[in-house]
């Protein structure tokens, strides 16, 4: 009876460490996972990662970082990623509250969390670039805009096509909602300042629907990743210059934005050795040219978080 | 069955089944109150914080226009202007359909009625809400594009849609309301020689006029709270729209855009939050005024 | 305008409007059956989703969403019923009961985005569960209750009063009756109202998107062991469902052929709610004929 008794306490003890280990994942500071056998030294033994990484935020930076991470347990067959989803606010507000290893964000961590202190925690890692470009409706007649027109038109002053040089055409603005990662990269960057929400304006947080909605509205404007541009839109070259990744990298075209991989403090050693798994020519040169992204690498100059461009 | 229960030895036994049955019953209902109360409590902690935290007035959020985050102005009212204009118009639009389907099933063919049109109405009542959404951007938008002045999208294509997702609930309320209609009733009436329709507008509708408003609230209830599909189509321009063709937004196409791009804490995602206790404070109206009617109902 | 003409024009529209209504009807099956069941294989219901190829399937998401019904059901069904059956048999018609009936309405009319949010801001995020089916079940569950509650109390409420006083003649406690006697009569209108509350479950997507949340992990479908991270049954894996794969593909999709995988993706979503529907009258109706046949 008593044997009994004892087995059922193991028992439950036994269920309730592998229920406690599977809920909070991210107990595992440090690579030493909660179960013993994986506490084994992993400082001589450095190739031997084990532990589980849960990253979260950013719906556009998802993909790589999913397709990255299946990659990297394959060959570390101790560490398991989960890559969710959720939002670059979601990725951020997990992070600093240490619900998950990485958070992962359109924007940088100081633009989104209002508290000083919970942003100065988070440590950056930018893992590739993201560049985006004006997209119009074919229907138009323009394809290139200056930065005063783009400025003027999503501020409201100029409102048909023909004041650009295109069709006598009203035009209609087909935007992200306040609080997108996006909109905050181009009104930085293409227009230099903050643009209203006009009267009447689309706002849509998602590419698919905006390249929809432009493709399909006379007279619309949006703006897009250049992973989402086809042929069903057309791209507008801002001052002159095209939108392209060489452009980019080279400096020459300014509307882009970092992918953000955040850790609270220091990542732990199986933590760190994915993200610089994820800064390695194999991802780099691979998965995020494959997903349309612009390697980090490859970049010739940097900026910084007030949006101060310099050569690297 | 099984009547060798009956002996009196066993009448401890039944006490002790009594208790589980009670005890069991009474933790599930207990549950249900707990998780209702965590629910507001949770909901009600959050939104609050936009006025104790963060320092916005009442009166500005409830009819402050501008919704400028960048700036700290929160003003809701376009989202809350939004939410009641398409569900009223939703109303507006699904109640005449739905009472006219309800009348043709029980008034007029009701065996053709409750073989066709009924399972036609629950599968309507079945459709998920995405797929309403998928298909009000590429059918009706462009649709409301070609004949109306305007992009399409806006005031009417969510209302339209939504009219569609709330017909089954008024239907099913209306129906039943009609079905359950003592026959005398109606047999008076055209006992006295009137005309179908003189019953139906003199005698029926009269009658089962509260039990139908019950569904049209029900319904409005539902329109309310609906966030993808309508979130697809409205636009969401966060202004009050100055035509019915123009981009607008709701209080959960609002939420829906903007709540996981926020960082929880930040005074933006505790506006939204706001705006989730604003739409849990219309549960409890709606519920208010359906109760109100059933009593009518009732008289 | 004669009394007839009136009466006559009167029932036109009554008509026209009941035709416009199964026209609507029509046409959104039509247009979601022509458009999806093209893109209908095998294949496409096994073969996982592709983020940026053409060619992907929807395999996770539809094992997703039985995956978290079933879950859900486990945990709505016994508690559902016990509410039900607390509310018809053994509520004493105070106010207690009053207010437990509100609660009942208030619960089943929340908007479903609350919810979520609630589950985001408790279940994933205050406990921990994470972006997870168990959040999800958990979440559904609470639309579901209410549901159940009302389904049960109405069941039992419908069982002929002599069948219970036969059982309190025969000197059986309340408990027992409820088992024996009522639970089985009114199990057909239950089992009904279970299946109709399970195609609601199964189209839900805005609470799913913040408790259950928009990815799935590589699943492994041979490894059944709960604990393990990429098994499909381990409950506490991010899960996403078919119908937040649709709102995503729509909206986020990059692949070529997002706009066909949305269409067949919906079309299956719209038959598996219709087999539901087919399945509720169904089991209904034989339950229905074996009761009374036995009886």
């Amino acid at each position: 009876m008593k044997l009994k008794k004892s087995v059922l306490l193991a028992l439950t003890l036994a269920f309730s460490v592998s229920l406690a280990a599977c809920g909070n994942n991210n107990n595992s500071q440090g690579s030493s996972a909660s179960n013993g056998s994986s506490a084994s030294n992993n400082k001589s033994a450095e190739t031997k990662l084990s532990g589980s990484i849960i990253a979260s935020g950013s719906t556009a930076l998802q993909p790589l970082v999913d397709q990255a991470g299946k990659k990297f347990s394959e060959t570390n067959s101790g560490v398991s990623i989960q890559v969710q989803g959720g939002g670059s606010g979601t990725g951020l507000t997990q992070v600093s509250e240490g619900q998950v290893q990485i958070g992962n964000s359109d924007v940088f961590a100081e633009e989104k969390i209002d508290d000083a202190s919970k942003a100065a925690e988070l440590k950056d890692h930018q893992v590739a670039v993201v560049a985006m470009a004006a997209v119009v409706n074919k229907e138009v007649g323009v394809t290139n805009l200056t930065k005063q027109q783009l400025v003027d038109i999503f501020t409201g002053k100029i409102t048909n096509w023909k004041d650009v040089q295109g069709k006598d055409q009203k035009i209609v603005i087909v935007n992200r909602p306040g609080s997108s990662g996006t909109r905050a990269t181009f009104e930085k960057f293409a227009l230099g300042q903050k643009a209203p929400d006009l009267q009447g304006s689309i706002q849509e947080d998602s590419s698919g629907t905006v390249k929809k909605l432009v493709k399909e509205t006379p007279g619309a404007i949006g703006y897009l990743a250049l992973s989402y541009i086809d042929d069903t839109v057309q791209p507008l070259q801002y001052d002159g210059v095209d939108a392209t990744a060489d452009n980019v990298a080279a400096g020459k075209y300014p509307v882009w934005a970092y992918e953000h991989m955040y850790t609270k403090g220091e990542p732990d050693a199986t933590t760190k050795a994915f993200l610089d798994y994820m800064l390695s020519d194999e991802v780099q040169n691979g998965d995020v040219v494959e997903m349309g992204y612009i390697p980090v690498s490859k970049m010739q100059v940097v900026r910084d978080v007030k949006g101060n461009v310099t050569n690297k | 069955m099984k009547a060798k229960q009956e002996t009196p030895l066993l009448f401890r036994k039944h006490r002790a089944e009594e208790w589980i049955g009670r005890i069991y019953t009474t933790f599930c209902v207990t549950l249900l109150i707990v998780v209702i109360f965590s629910i507001v409590y949770f909901v009600a902690s959050k939104g609050v914080s936009t006025f104790a935290v963060n320092g916005i007035s009442l009166s500005e959020f409830l009819f402050g226009t501008e919704w400028l985050p960048d700036n700290n102005q929160f003003g809701a009212l376009p989202f809350i202007f939004g939410s009641f204009i398409t569900s009223l118009l939703a109303a507006v639009i699904a109640s005449p359909l739905s009472v006219c389907a309800a009348l043709f099933m029980t008034e007029i063919m009701p065996s053709w009625g409750k073989k066709v049109l009924q399972p036609v109405v629950e599968l309507l009542a079945g459709i998920p809400s995405v797929v309403y959404g998928f298909i009000g951007l590429s059918v009706l938008v462009p649709f409301l594009r070609d004949i109306f002045p305007g992009q399409g999208i806006g005031v009417a294509a969510g209302s339209l849609v939504l009219s569609i997702m709330i017909l089954p609930t008024i239907t099913s309320i209306a129906t039943d309301a009609l079905g359950s209609l003592p026959r005398n009733l109606k047999e008076a009436s055209y006992g006295l020689g009137a005309t179908r329709w003189q019953t139906i507008a003199g005698v029926v509708l009269p009658t089962v006029m509260p039990s139908v408003l019950t569904g049209v609230v029900l319904g409005m209830a539902r329109a309310f709270g609906e966030a993808l599909a309508v979130q697809m189509v409205i636009g969401n321009a966060p202004h009050i729209p100055r035509s019915l063709f123009e981009s607008a937004s709701t209080l959960t196409s609002v939420i829906t855009l903007n709540m996981s791009n926020t960082v929880m804490g930040s005074a933006q995602n505790n506006a939204l939050w706001s705006m989730a206790l604003i739409l849990l404070f219309m549960t409890f109206v709606f519920v208010f005024v359906v109760r109100l009617l059933e009593r009518r109902a009732k008289i | 305008m004669s009394a007839k003409l009136k009466d006559r024009i009167a029932t036109g529209v009554i008509v026209a409007f009941s035709l416009l209504i199964i026209a609507i009807l029509l046409g959104m099956l039509g247009y979601i059956l022509v458009r999806g069941l093209s893109h209908i294989s095998w294949d496409f219901l096994t073969s996982v989703p592709e983020t940026i190829r053409a060619g992907g399937g929807i395999g996770p998401q539809l094992f997703n969403s039985l995956y978290l019904l079933v879950l859900t059901l486990i945990i709505t069904i016994p508690l559902g019923i016990g509410a039900g059956i607390y509310m018809a048999e053994y509520a004493k018609g105070g106010r207690l009961t009053a207010a437990v009936r509100l609660v009942v309405e208030v619960l089943s009319s929340f908007p479903s985005i609350v919810v979520g949010l609630f589950g985001l801001l408790l279940i994933v995020n205050t406990f921990n569960f994470g972006f997870s089916v168990l959040s999800g079940a958990l979440v559904l569950t609470i639309f579901n209750m209410p549901l159940m509650v009302r389904v049960t109390e109405q069941a039992f409420r419908n069982v002929p009063k002599e069948q219970k006083e036969a059982g309190l003649a025969m000197g059986l406690s309340h408990w027992k009756i409820i088992t024996s006697i009522l639970f089985p009569v009114a199990l057909p209108a239950i089992i009904t109202g279970t299946i109709l509350a399970a195609g609601r479950i199964f189209g839900e997507a805005a609470a799913l998107l913040f408790t259950a949340g928009m990815t799935t992990p590589r699943l492994d479908f041979t490894d059944w062991n709960p604990m393990s991270l990429n098994s499909p049954i381990n409950p506490m894996r991010p899960a996403e469902t078919l119908s937040v794969h649709i709102w995503k593909v729509n909206s986020e999709g990059i692949a070529p052929d997002a706009a066909e995988i949305a269409a067949g993706a919906s079309a299956v979503l719209v038959l598996m709610v219709l087999i539901f529907n087919l399945l509720a009258r169904w089991v209904g109706r034989l339950l229905y004929r074996k009761f009374t046949s036995i009886k």
